[in-house]
């Protein structure tokens, strides 16, 4: 028996080579910190208490922060039914169904595993879209739970807290404590510092290059998944295209979340490095769903 | 998905398991003693239509294979239901019919838009209505009965589920028994 739907092996290297670097730098970074005898294990636990907590609360923070209220069946029949058959036809189990009061046009998935999720989409969305174009976004934001994605970024961005922790840590004991009682040499304070600001700017890329890629990745199996790229492509365009024109005031509240959002809440006239952005180029995520198109419709 | 894929977000769809509906006709005689429900000879099949010529070949080839015996329809998901229908005794025959569909859909490729297959009962004395839906991902059935207005008569679907434990694989997540409001052959 034949498929078609075959795996991108060019997005999955790329992935797995930030994975490595990433996992790297953070050996290197605790190795340094080890051998410079800092207190680095107060540090380390202090990230690990914050993680743990971002881990476990996650659905529940996004979904505060978000104004997103859980909805019934009764409530919503038309969403919950989309995401049931979504849920059936990629055989996993039903995440729970939130909707924001909020005219940004997005949508959101959380929670650190399958039986915590919660897929929630703002009414600005369900306003703006065809269900055809609602089920290409709500299989993206199906794929993000099943590729566990929230736990992935959470672990990913842990060194960023270290590091950033450090370097405030190193800061406010006073760059002091020289090596050996200190009688000239370089204040180790300073050693930190700047070691934890080079891994923090070098995990900080990596972060945003691995979450780019599982931007892509969810696009991608969404719309296998979903069976119509085209759908889930227009209705890239047509948020992307809206974004300009929502209300500055929403966007500040919305933006510390963008890393779980199906497409950025990006201020009008704010142009960010490709680079520092968490989500890929429209044009990247639009090319990428016309191959799979393409792949769908050979004979 | 093993966790590997997970890590990697490479998750694939899901292939379809298509053997389980052939213990339908033997659980049916056992629904039939303890509920008075008896089928009503209407079976359908949902699939997701993937966009593209590919697919819509493989449609045209399904509708020739099948013919006039089968009654196409959408519904408002973006699904497609191809009705069948047959005599109502003649069970086992509706269901070699849905495998027909199934095994043609599976060996063109697009196993994984295989959604579910639903068999319709009926009691003809008080017209309650079951449905016994077969998940193709999972390999289980659940039953569904609709009341009028878009409520589910729980009563009795828990009661099908307690006769056809042992006959037939049963859905055990009852949060997947999504309802299927409107389902042709219902």
């Amino acid at each position: 028996m034949r498929t078609r739907f075959a795996s991108d092996r060019g997005l999955t290297s790329r992935m797995v080579v930030t994975m490595f670097l990433l996992g790297l730098l953070y050996v290197v970074f605790v190795g340094v910190l080890i051998a410079l005898g800092v207190r680095a294990l107060t540090v380390l636990v202090l990230a690990g208490g914050l993680l743990l907590v971002q881990y476990f609360l996650s659905d529940r923070i996004a979904l505060f922060a978000m104004g997103g209220r859980e909805v019934s069946p009764q409530e919503a029949p038309e969403l919950h039914g989309l995401i049931d058959r979504l849920c059936a036809l990629a055989d996993m189990p039903k995440p729970r169904v939130a909707i924001a009061e909020s005219d940004v046009p997005n949508a959101f998935a959380t929670g650190r595993n399958q039986k915590n999720a919660v897929v929630c989409v703002t009414t600005g969305i369900l306003r703006r879209l065809e269900p055809q174009e609602l089920e290409g976004v709500l299989a993206h934001e199906l794929s993000h739970v099943a590729h566990r994605d929230v736990a992935v970024m959470t672990i990913a961005s842990f060194l960023g807290i270290v590091a950033g922790l450090m370097t405030r840590f190193a800061l406010y004991t006073g760059l002091g404590g020289r090596r050996n009682g200190g009688q000239g040499g370089v204040p180790i304070g300073l050693i930190i510092v700047l070691v934890s600001v080079i891994v923090y700017a070098i995990s900080f890329l990596l972060t945003r290059a691995l979450s780019r890629y599982r931007e892509l990745a969810a696009d991608r199996a969404g719309a296998l998944l979903t069976q119509r790229p085209s759908a889930l492509a227009s209705a890239l365009v047509k948020i992307t295209g809206d974004m300009a024109r929502i209300p500055t005031r929403d966007l500040r509240e919305a933006e510390p979340f963008n890393a779980f959002y199906f497409a950025p809440a990006l201020a009008p006239g704010e142009t960010l490095a490709n680079l520092f952005s968490t989500h890929p180029r429209l044009e990247r995520r639009l090319e990428q769903l016309t191959n799979i198109s393409k792949q769908l419709g050979r004979g | 998905m093993g966790w590997l894929d997970a890590l990697l977000g490479r998750s694939k769809p899901v292939k379809p398991n298509l053997d389980a509906l052939f213990a339908l006709p033997s659980a049916v005689v056992t629904l039939q003693a303890a509920t008075g429900l008896t089928p009503t000879g209407l079976g359908s099949v949902a699939f997701r239509a993937a966009e593209g010529g590919a697919f819509a070949t493989l449609e045209r080839d399904v509708k020739a294979l099948l013919g006039e015996r089968v009654e196409e329809s959408d519904d408002g998901y973006g699904y497609t239901w191809l009705l069948v229908r047959r005599a109502p005794d003649a069970l086992s025959d509706l269901v070699t019919e849905l495998h027909a569909v199934n095994s043609s859909l599976e060996s063109a490729g697009f196993g994984p838009s295989l959604l579910c297959s639903l068999v319709s009962f009926a009691a003809p004395d008080d017209g309650r209505r079951l449905a016994v839906v077969y998940l193709y991902k999972r390999g289980t059935f659940y039953p569904f009965a609709p009341l009028s207005g878009q409520r589910r008569d729980n009563a009795l679907e828990l009661q099908a589920r307690g006769v056809l434990e042992g006959e037939l694989p049963l859905e055990k997540d009852l949060s997947r028994w999504f309802p299927v409001w409107g389902a042709p052959g219902l």
